[in-house]
């Protein structure tokens, strides 16, 4: 089985901060992780390849230093690494994204299946695997939690869903995007760590594939963004000072009068 | 820390196990510490992140590392919790004498399943009876045709009876003394070989402690190791390299008793300030310190003088355990007076790293036996001078 993850190098969102000037993301000096949810589909495809056999090969589109997120993927198991990577690419919204990620996967060729986690921690958006899936005309089955049997040509999963889950049956290929209620994240092992180190990354550019070049990029992205701004921070709530007694007396009373209020 | 000069690979190793015991340790070192139930799952972490094989030669599917490499994953798995660390490093006690002195048909079949991982090993020499004196053991081991039969106990075994593979030591002919003990490789299930009772321990209780019972125990010729009479040199040959092991526990125990104490310091206020902002705090934080990393470089010292291939290395082999190990119970129990009262009681974690280094001053040789090496060796060097 030829498994594919998509995964995206996004900034470790416990660590970021606002520029209050600009309103942007302040990306200099902030370190870089996998996209959390990325990491419940690299596992995802590690498993199947463990269950079924086949190889598991992780694609992200980013700049050059989306090479260590890759090179972590191999510590946990991944086989081969694809880095699609050109200037023409940049500022890609998800549409132009999932167009070119859609473009890369073709070229990989002869895939069974492609996962990717359910939403990137950064735009928060869900629209890339469906996007990528809808670009190759492939069945997409969204917020996967167990994928309990691939044969014959079909898998059957889980998905979850605010009520509770629906069985559905697919053919393949097929595009999934998994929940990180599918698994638990191994560990990175020793040999992943030694391979990761000098394992080769695959290169490829816009002219490495079959691409429309309006459909990238800019040029390519029909979203814009008009502002981006902080919400207005909830009003400070009120500080009680003084001896501990005191102040539960002053706050149990102060409750009460809401309480009436 | 101090810059070791690490390869790349050893910083690997030293990230990796510091990922584990912060993921995977540290969650639950208290709960083991509390139930003393085997750390199973921890090892499955372990051996699924190759670690189990470090020290173990690629041939036989290990990582083809050394004493260091062993000394580093110690001691990162310690400073965590230096019970469920044992499981890791009490192995390798059981599987040094394996790889020192055993043929290849031994090497083959026990080395693999433990280097993945697959089993855990243990060594058994003290008894009831012969603890720091070795020499005065009584369980006896009978050659009958193709198989010696065993009958005796040993007692305080760590891994005991969770552990697969076990290296014990028996007399084979008592009449000469130390010269006539033996090594036998054993496996969990065999007639006759049974656990007795389950110690309840001071420290290190996430790692199981039993006796081992045998009871005319047939063991297969094969499964001797090295000749007969050889029982104590493969003891020594194999303290000699696991002593940096317990030297990198103690470091490990006391480097995260301090951590704690860094930690707690800087919080803790009295007097309208932290207490980390106090010159007397500072100097007992300071003092920690300074005495963790001269036992840490005495250590990998050491550690790096076995693996450079040295052959008398013995005296510095019991120094750096004995320096390690003394040093850890000083740091950790003033690492519980910084916490004061709050250090005395089990929601904080400093009364666990006190309680559980104090076996390093005791186990493979108390410090006054590791005093004896050294002695003996200073000696017998002036005598040859």
């Amino acid at each position: 089985m030829k498994i594919v993850v998509c995964m995206k190098q996004v900034p470790d969102t416990t660590q970021v901060k606002i520029d209050p000037q600009t309103n942007t993301l302040v990306r200099e000096g902030v370190q870089s992780i996998i996209n959390p949810f990325d990491v419940y589909a690299i596992e995802e495809g590690v498993r199947l390849r463990e269950r079924f056999g086949g190889t598991v090969t992780v694609v992200t589109m980013g700049p050059p230093q989306a090479e260590n997120a890759l090179r972590e993927a191999i510590t946990v198991g991944a086989d081969e690494a694809v880095l699609v990577s050109d200037r023409a690419f940049a500022g890609s919204d998800t549409l132009a994204t999932g167009y070119i990620l859609a473009m890369a996967i073709k070229k990989i060729g002869d895939v069974d299946i492609i996962i990717c986690g359910k939403q990137a921690s950064d735009g928060d958006t869900a629209q890339v695997g469906p996007g990528i899936a809808t670009q190759l005309d492939l069945p997409q089955v969204t917020y996967v939690n167990k994928i309990e049997d691939i044969k014959d040509g079909h898998a059957v999963m889980h998905r979850m869903t605010e009520e509770g889950y629906e069985i559905v049956q697919t053919s393949m290929p097929c595009l999934i995007t998994v929940v990180k209620e599918i698994n638990e994240p191994r560990l990175p092992s020793l040999k992943g760590k030694m391979k990761a180190k000098s394992a080769p990354i695959k290169a490829m550019k816009a002219i490495d594939m079959d691409v429309d070049e309006s459909r990238l990029g800019l040029t390519g992205s029909p979203t814009w963004v008009s502002k981006i701004f902080t919400p207005p921070s909830r009003p400070k709530g009120e500080i009680f000072e003084g001896e501990a007694d005191a102040c539960a007396d002053k706050l149990v009373s102060t409750l009460k009068d809401h309480l009436k209020g | 820390m101090l810059d070791y000069l690490l390869t790349d690979d050893q910083k690997m190793i030293r990230d990796l196990c510091r990922q584990i015991t912060d993921e995977k340790i540290r969650p639950v070192s208290a709960k083991y510490d509390e139930t003393q139930e085997f750390p199973w799952d921890v090892v499955k972490v372990m051996a699924e992140s190759d670690i189990c094989g470090l020290y173990i030669d690629q041939q036989y599917g290990g990582m083809g590392g050394g004493i260091m490499e062993l000394v580093i994953a110690t001691e990162e798995f310690s400073k965590g919790c230096g019970g469920i660390a044992l499981a890791f490093a009490a192995t390798a006690l059981g599987t040094l004498p394996i790889m020192l002195f055993g043929n290849e048909d031994q090497k083959k079949k026990y080395l693999p399943d433990i280097a993945s991982g697959k089993k855990i090993a243990a060594f058994g020499i003290t008894e009831p009876a012969a603890g720091s004196d070795a020499s005065a053991m009584q369980t006896t081991a009978v050659l009958k045709g193709d198989h010696y039969v065993l009958n005796g106990m040993k007692h305080f075994i760590t891994n005991g009876g969770d552990a697969e593979t076990y290296v014990v030591i028996a007399m084979t002919d008592k009449t000469k003394g130390a010269r006539g003990a033996s090594a036998f490789i054993l496996e969990k299930g065999m007639k006759g070989f049974e656990f007795g009772k389950k110690e309840d321990k001071l420290g290190i209780r996430a790692s199981s402690t039993r006796e081992l019972i045998f009871t005319d125990c047939k063991v297969p010729k094969e499964n001797l190791l090295a000749k007969e009479g050889m029982g104590f040199i493969v003891t020594m040959k194999t303290f000699d390299k696991s002593r940096p092991g317990i030297g990198a526990q103690a470091v490990g125990i006391a480097q995260g008793s301090l951590d704690a104490a860094i930690e707690y310091s800087r919080q803790r206020h009295q007097f309208g300030k932290s207490i980390s902002s106090f010159q007397g705090i500072q100097f007992m934080l300071a003092d920690m310190a300074t005495q963790i990393e001269s036992a840490r470089a005495l250590v990998y010292g050491v550690a790096r003088m076995i693996d450079s291939g040295a052959k008398d290395y013995s005296k510095y082999s019991a120094m750096c355990k004995l320096c390690a190990s003394e040093m850890a119970m000083k740091v950790t129990t003033d690492a519980v007076q910084i916490f004061g009262g709050y250090g005395y009681i089990k929601e904080y974690p400093v009364e666990k790293y006190m309680r559980d280094a104090k076996i390093t001053q005791i186990y493979e040789g108390t410090s006054q036996i590791q005093k004896n090496v050294i002695g003996l060796a200073l000696i017998k060097e002036a005598l040859k001078k």
